[in-house]
């Protein structure tokens, strides 16, 4: 197999006080947004990384896009440690400015992210002036028209002399997708990039993602806390869900594994959570606690113990390595390991 | 139930007047809330459904103005003409009588004052008794899994997002209100925790036997709670009916292209459908039915005649001149009981 084009390798990221923020109460722990994860993204791939808030997911986004820095642990593009480059550090095959160019982001505010005193033709002819200078004007602006013509502003003559205010929320996060797909980059993040956009708006909008992978070969780290989402985009390109819990993986794996047969604990409680239209109403809720612990004094073991309604004591001492437990599916937790301890260990309730 | 009406909403409209003309959030509305039901009040944003949740509290900041009645039915007394109310009147209707809880809990709450403090300001300033309503806030708060001594001494900012809008629930409730209406109380959150807190609600409304207004874009929500539905497009209700009956046997074409547009768990996602064509503007006037610009089903009719709220059967409305062929022509997809229902 041939190497990842992005990889990261036990990646942990901590912030502490010191770190900013108006933290002067606070010296206790550093927080581990982060611990210890890997994870490979593939040419022309999607993987939706779904969670609840606070678990890590867009801290992890922006370290494999190499916007934070972490703490331990190696983030490389095509084989380039992306913080070597950024560095200078050793013998460098890729240049950082590359390296930039290839790794987009979009976010979930896109009236935020465009200049408000800009039209749209301005925003959109500066990644191209500064990353293809080679192009004319005129090769430029027929790139952006056909591609807003490609994502449905149309007329794009029309659209191009518009300013911010002037769109809709769904007709301005198009613009900062086709903005961040100029520049042809290899891995785009998008972070919770649907979640303000209308119910009715936010198919369109991952069609539309979609299609233009398959113009520009590019991949998706795609980030939300809906699962429905998170299946929708990843399903349709044959990628991945990873799911998240206090700074850790707990379950990564194809769509259909995911979602038909889910091993870990948590995995089926954001099932259960994402509700079905034509489903009966099911009383049994298959959480014990529905509040996060403190993240900054995350749970022994398994960190999900406090909360996960088949935990053991075995969960509370020694947290759970990751199980095969399919064609490219794996799982943290002792239940997929027939001979573990775990199942003579007592229940921690009931 | 049916004749046990708890507020009764008649040729309500809301318009505000801006730069281009007269915007009309909410035009001439005509809707009931039955005593004890919960009422699910689905649309998208710029529905003007927020605007119809407002005005049953004559809140609709200014400038906008509202016209038309809405009335209360309390349990035992005389009925109240809301919109009519003096200010001190609606003061005290607003928390004992009709209360409210809106997205985005921390802007609610006063940032500076302990969870406490607002318990126990919210029953000196109506004249409660302190002692034995912080006795019931407690228990409110204890049913919606808060550990009450834990939260009553924090900061707003020390809860998190699902236990600031939890605590905000209980507050609402605190003075005993007959109806709790709620808007968007779940949107800022988690699944999981929007999950976990209709399921806290309807524990909730059993106990207290509250009459609940659920006001949200997110229909499949909506379904795990809502009795009946109202369904709200361009600023007017399109169809109302009870739960299952919008969900099997819609009759408006705009209710089942919401019903096709949601992605879920379980339909492929070929089969899951854009709306096509743009949301309406307040300000701009259409002619005839308002969904006939984006509808599939379209008839010269339609541009020129205004479509009312029609009898479909039984407690279902539907405003539609084809509604009698809407369930053959426009599928709903993943429909268990068949694309075109029995």
């Amino acid at each position: 197999m041939s190497e990842p084009l992005l990889s990261m390798e036990d990646v942990t990221v901590e912030f502490n006080s010191q770190d900013g923020r108006l933290d002067v109460l606070s010296n206790e722990n550093p927080v581990r947004a982060v611990d210890g994860v890997s994870l490979d993204i593939e040419e022309n791939d999607v993987v939706a990384l779904i969670g609840e808030s606070g678990c890590g997911k867009s801290t992890l986004g922006k370290t494999a896009i190499g916007a934070q820095r972490p703490t331990s642990g190696s983030v490389t593009y095509r084989g380039q440690d992306i913080w070597d480059a950024r560095e200078s550090r050793g013998e460098i095959q890729l240049p950082f400015e590359e390296i930039r160019r290839s790794l987009q982001i979009i976010h979930q505010d896109p009236g935020s992210a465009l200049n408000p005193n800009q039209r749209v033709l301005t925003s959109l002819m500066l990644p191209l002036k500064r990353w293809q200078p080679e192009l004319s004007y005129e090769e430029r602006q027929e790139r952006i028209l056909t591609l807003l013509e490609h994502v449905g502003m149309s007329p794009a003559e029309d659209f191009v002399n518009r300013y911010p205010h002037q769109l809709s929320g769904g007709e301005q996060q198009r613009v900062v997708l086709v903005r961040s797909l100029l520049v042809n980059p290899d891995v785009v993040l998008a972070d919770e990039a649907i979640s303000a956009l209308d119910v009715s708006l936010r198919v369109e909008m991952m069609d539309i993602m979609l299609e233009l992978q398959s113009v520009f070969d590019t991949s998706y780290l795609f980030i939300s806390h809906d699962l429905s989402n998170a299946r929708y985009i990843a399903q349709q390109a044959d990628g991945r869900i990873a799911v998240m819990y206090l700074g850790q993986i707990v379950e990564i794996g194809p769509v259909n594994e995911i979602l038909k047969n889910p091993q870990h604990p948590y995995t089926k409680v954001l099932k259960w959570a994402t509700p079905e239209l034509y489903e009966d109403v099911e009383t049994e809720v298959p959480i014990r606690e529905i509040d996060v612990p403190d993240p900054t004094n995350p749970p022994s073991g398994c960190r999900f113990h406090t909360r996960c309604p088949r935990a053991r004591a075995a969960c509370r001492a020694t947290q759970p390595e990751s199980y095969d437990v399919g064609p490219n599916h794996e799982s943290h937790c002792f239940r997929s390991d027939e001979t573990h301890d775990y199942w003579e260990s007592e229940p921690l309730h009931e | 139930m049916t004749d046990d009406v708890a507020i009764e909403i008649r040729d309500l409209a809301v318009t505000f007047g801006v730069d281009r003309g007269e915007s009309n959030v909410v035009r001439n509305v005509d809707l009931d809330v039955y005593r004890e039901e919960t009422l699910g009040i689905v649309g998208e944003s710029g529905s003007g459904k927020s605007m119809v949740a407002l005005s049953l509290l004559d809140a609709v900041p200014e400038p906008g103005t509202v016209s038309g009645e809405v009335t209360y039915y309390p349990e035992d007394g005389d009925p109240i003409s809301v919109l009519d109310l003096d200010p001190e009147e609606l003061r005290r209707f607003r928390w004992e009588q009709v209360a409210m809880v809106f997205q985005g809990a921390m802007t609610s709450f006063n940032p500076v004052m302990s969870i406490r403090d607002h318990f126990r300001e919210t029953l000196q300033d109506h004249g409660y008794d302190v002692p034995a309503g912080m006795e019931r806030g407690k228990e409110i708060l204890e049913q919606l899994y808060l550990d009450p001594d834990r939260v009553l001494d924090s900061h707003p900012h020390e809860l998190s997002g699902g236990m600031q809008q939890r605590t905000l629930i209980a507050l609402s409730l605190l003075l005993e209100p007959e109806v709790l209406l709620l808007d968007e109380p779940t949107a800022a959150l988690d699944l999981l925790m929007q999950r976990s807190i209709i399921d806290l609600l309807r524990g909730i409304r059993e106990t207290f036997d509250l009459t609940l207004v659920f006001i949200t874009h997110d229909l499949p929500l909506l379904t795990k709670i809502a009795d009946r539905m109202a369904v709200m497009y361009a600023f007017d209700f399109v169809e109302i009916t009870e739960t299952d009956q919008l969900l099997y046997h819609s009759a408006h074409p705009y209710t089942r292209a919401l019903l096709s547009t949601t992605p879920d768990l379980t339909t492929p996602p070929d089969e899951i459908r854009t709306i096509e064509g743009n949301k309406p503007d307040p300000v701009e006037y259409i002619s005839g039915c308002s969904y006939h610009p984006r509808c599939p089903m379209a008839e010269e009719k339609c541009h020129s005649i205004e479509p009312e709220l029609m009898t479909v059967e039984t407690e279902h409305e539907a405003s539609c001149h084809y509604h009698a062929e809407v369930p053959e022509t426009v599928p709903i997809r993943n429909n268990p009981r068949g694309v075109a229902d029995e």
